[in-house]
């Protein structure tokens, strides 16, 4: 009757691998090609990757720019992960990553004076409620009356955009040309790594990375070992039992969809208060949307999204030097990382796809 | 001697870690009922799907007419005479029954055109010949789940089958219905068909088999013909060992009044009033079952009681206190513990593993977790405690609860429901769709429950269920009580009659009907 007894280890191991394996495959056959794509179009795939490669990760400059751009992604691939673990797909980190960025630039420069170990991590609290706050009417309208979040969440994030947008071009403009707030005063910004230690060299990069590793695990705890995200999870799979075991589906909704909100608003904060020192129209490249890729990829797991979050960061990051030293156009790298959604979305819809014939059987021998 | 219509010859078949058939020999004349019995992954479908060319067999032969035959698709099958109509139903559903029978054997005009009245003329002529009466133009999403069964059927005569493969055709049937089933297929080997009849279920191999193969672990354990076995018979060489079908029961100890529902009325999802003033009470240390056909009421009733759903007047008490309007958290952490009609939507998360389903609902509790934090090790502990105790076969609590059969899930639900040390066990249809060993270990822990002085409420459509475990039983019918036994003072016809609205002398009318319907 059952199937053959399994040691739980190998299970666990079988199981790790059976994670790992579609994700991994789907980066190296993007790789395959688009080295193809690089060659027809008339250049040397070789030159072109190692020259990325070097982009990336040649040197401390290069590792430090990888972390750069991968810090936004963290939170945001972890915002879009918590959200589908819970059964919600939040579409709008782009808006509440915004949200994140407005309050952060605003706060700045009103809490100037203080110390930076205070005023930091005002920001990043009062950021994060900024996205909570943001994902809370579209939460709010799912658990009432069942307005889907890819629609809501979608909408809030145009009104984001829009909001910000007349205010750096008005209210907040700072004076000049250029529509964007002021520049925060050093005690506002998060330190670099080589304002701590310069011989690192390793740039731009900084602490938000290192608060982006502590979230992604903290992320991963609160799903595993808290009822917050047992309950987040059961709803994800299967509300109805989730209600049946006393759990209201609407309050986990909102709750999830609120630390989603959070997650991604905090992109927004470490921007601005990491990077830019200000806020302007553009200073988000679209994070919110690749966070989605970045969640996928990983499968929706908290620490893989960390691994997902810096593929896509060393891609952007390599990308300037595959142009200069192979002169393949930068843009080729949207042609990657195209190529890696792309399959690991194909991946997963011919599993959705699947899904109920899979079930089926399932019950057949139930 | 004639060679049989069909004969499998030690045929073999592996799935990755299962042996699920195993050198499995058996025949097949025409003109008779063979009944293929066992336990569920006892290799059943597994064998017929054989048969019916939707699996390649590893090993072993199969004669059709007494020539060898490689069966390559259901396709070939068809073209053969072996027709199959499976579990679930492979019917398209927004097209009508006559374009469902005809599709891909669509008679057709010149060029190609289908031609309907052809098409509709011989659907007709078919089920006026085999007695499986049904509207050619009716579109089979609008039918019940019996005519759909019966279309299937119907598209397996029109495509000219000889052999006719029903897998496990009664788990989705009403008690009517499988009577109206048997029927039918008695008129088909009337008519000279073979029918392999695939089900767990002994009462219905003794009412419709010529023959039962039993099989167990992927082999053929025993052959036999009803009438010169019994279903203790048949039992035993299907589980393996004895069983007992009427669950031993002591006499009921009554206590203190558990569970008072009072007017209670509440309704369905189309606004519809589903509970019409319902009235009654369950006491420690009994079991009261609510009988009745599906459908009048009993889950909008189980749902209300356990915070699911908002009564729409009336008042539910458990142990005196006010649970009316309790959401499904209090009603659990009042002592109300529920097993849920549907074990794969309500009874637990198919995606999470054993410890986590054993949680859910008490997951915000110690000793499982700690101002929201949880304890896997406790969890893991009363996990392993709950499964060896309540019997639930898996290598591992980490399996994932959508990879246990049937049975083993309703155990686990079961662990979980009464681990929990209830004031009340609400218990609905509770060995819906398990095999007989599964069942007894259901029946007995109910009964357990019981004696240690709990109050259970048992929702069955199942008559045998309720007369073998209920030290009371109420009727219901349209939403409302309309009738109250003691333990065996009812016969299986007087539930049935007020089951089906007879009985009482408003009824009077419909009454003769309901008994003819009813004969057994
Ligand atoms: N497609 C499949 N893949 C793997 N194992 C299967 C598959 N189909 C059935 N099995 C296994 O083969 C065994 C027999 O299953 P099945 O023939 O469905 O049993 P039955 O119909 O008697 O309930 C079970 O252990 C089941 O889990
Ligand atoms: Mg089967």
């Amino acid at each position: 009757m059952e199937r053959a007894g399994k040691a739980s280890v190998t299970h666990r191991l079988y199981g790790l691998l059976e994670q790992i394996a579609p994700p991994l495959v789907s980066v190296v056959i993007a790789l395959a090609i688009s080295s193809l794509i690089i060659w027809v179009v008339g250049y040397d795939p070789v030159r072109a990757f190692s020259a990325l490669f070097d982009g990336a990760f040649g040197g401390p400059r290069q590792i430090g720019e990888t972390m750069l751009r991968s810090t936004p992604l963290i939170f945001t691939g972890l915002a879009v992960a918590y959200g589908f673990r819970a059964g919600l797909f939040n579409i709008g980190a782009e808006g509440q990553l915004f949200m994140g960025g407005l309050v952060a630039a605003w706060l700045g420069v009103a809490l100037a004076g203080l110390p930076t170990m205070v005023i930091v991590p005002i920001i990043l609290v009062a950021g994060a409620a900024a996205g909570m706050a943001w994902a809370f009417i579209p939460a709010l309208l799912k658990a009432r009356v069942g307005a889907h979040e890819v629609i809501t969440t979608m909408m809030f994030t145009f009104i984001a955009r829009y909001i910000v947008s007349w205010l750096v071009t008005g209210p907040l403009k700072a004076p000049g040309q250029i529509p964007q707030t002021v520049q925060l005063p050093a005690e506002s910004m998060l330190p670099k790594f080589t304002d701590i230690l310069p011989e690192l060299g390793t740039g731009r990069a900084h602490l938000g990375f290192v608060v982006g590793i502590a979230l992604a695990v903290v992320v991963w705890w609160v799903l595993k070992h808290t009822t917050l995200g047992y309950e987040a999870r059961a709803v994800g799979f299967n509300p109805w039992a989730s209600e049946t075991g006393g759990i209201s589906v609407s309050l986990t909704t909102v709750k999830s969809l609120c630390l989603s909100g959070a997650l991604a608003a905090t992109a927004g904060v470490t921007e601005v208060i990491g990077l830019h020192g200000r806020l302007f129209d553009q200073f988000s490249a679209g994070f919110g949307f690749t966070g989605i890729a970045v969640a996928l990829l990983a499968r929706n797991n908290p620490l893989a999204v960390i691994m997902t979050a810096m593929l896509f960061g060393a891609l952007s990051a390599g990308s300037g030097t595959m142009q200069l030293q192979a002169d393949v156009p930068s843009k080729v790298v949207f042609i990657i990382q195209g190529l890696v959604v792309f399959l690991v979305a194909a991946q997963q819809l011919a599993v959705w796809l699947l899904r109920p014939f899979k079930a089926r059987g399932g019950v057949e021998n139930a | 001697m004639d060679a049989a219509l069909l004969e499998v010859r030690e045929v073999t078949k592996r799935f990755p870690g299962v042996l699920a058939n195993d050198k499995v020999s058996m025949s097949l004349e025409s003109g008779e009922i063979v009944a293929l019995l066992g336990e569920n992954g006892a290799g059943k479908s597994t064998l017929m799907n054989v048969v019916y060319g939707l699996l390649s067999p590893d090993g072993g032969e199969l004669y059709y007419e007494g020539h060898p035959v490689k069966v390559r698709s259901p396709r070939h099958a068809i073209d053969l005479g072996i027709g199959m109509v499976h579990q679930h139903f492979m019917l398209v559903e927004p097209l009508t029954v006559t374009e469902n029978i005809v599709l891909g054997n669509e008679p057709t005009k010149i060029a190609g055109v289908i031609d309907f009245s052809t098409a509709r003329k011989a659907v007709a002529e078919i089920s006026k010949r085999y007695g499986l009466a049904v509207d050619p133009d009716a579109v089979i999403r609008d039918l019940s789940v019996g005519m759909q069964q019966r279309v299937e059927i119907l598209k397996a005569l029109y495509r000219g089958a000889k052999i006719l493969i029903l897998d496990e055709p009664t788990a989705v049937l009403t008690p009517q219905e499988v009577r109206e089933l048997f029927k039918v297929v008695r008129s088909l080997v009337d008519e000279g068909l073979a029918v392999v009849f695939i089900t767990h279920k002994l009462e219905e191999v003794m009412a419709v088999a010529d023959r039962v193969v039993v099989m167990r672990d992927g082999r053929v354990v025993g052959e036999a013909r009803p009438s010169e076995t019994d279903m203790a018979g048949l039992a035993r060489m299907m589980v393996g060992r004895d069983v007992v079908f009427r669950v031993e029961k002591k006499p009921s100890v009554r206590g203190e009044t558990i569970l008072e529902v009072d007017g209670l009325e509440v309704l369905d999802e189309r606004r519809l009033e589903a509970v019409r003033g319902m009235s009654f009470d369950v006491c420690a240390g009994e079991v009261v079952a609510l009988a009745g056909v599906s459908g009048n009421g009993q889950t909008e009733l189980v749902e209300a009681l356990t915070g699911l759903r908002r009564p729409a007047a009336g008042s539910v008490r458990l142990s005196g206190k006010d649970i009316t309007h309790a959401s499904a958290r209090q009603s659990i952490e009042a002592g109300v513990s529920h097993v849920p009609e549907d074990r794969h939507r309500r009874g637990m998360v198919l995606e999470f593993d054993l410890a986590e389903n054993m949680i859910l609902g008490d997951h915000r509790l110690e000793p499982f977790s700690r101002h929201g934090v949880m304890k896997p090790t406790e969890i893991a502990r009363v996990t392993e405690e709950r499964v060896a105790a309540y019997d639930v076969r898996t290598p591992s609590i980490r399996v994932l609860g959508g990879a246990l059969s049937g049975g083993n899930q309703q155990k686990l639900v079961l662990a979980r429901e009464l681990g929990r040390d209830p004031k009340l066990l609400i218990a609905a249809q509770p060995t819906r769709g398990l095999d007989v060993g599964a069942i007894e270990f259901v029946h007995q822990q109910i009964l357990a429950e019981r004696d240690s002085g709990k109050g259970v409420l048992l929702v069955s459509l199942e008559l045998e269920e309720v007369q073998g475990l209920a030290d009371r039983i109420l009727v219901v019918y349209e939403g409302r009580i309309v009738k109250e036994f003691a333990a065996g003072e009812a016969s299986d016809e007087d539930l049935g009659l007020y089951m089906t609205g007879g009985g009482g002398d408003k009824f009077a009318e419909s009454t003769e009907v309901s008994v003819k319907g009813l004969g057994t």
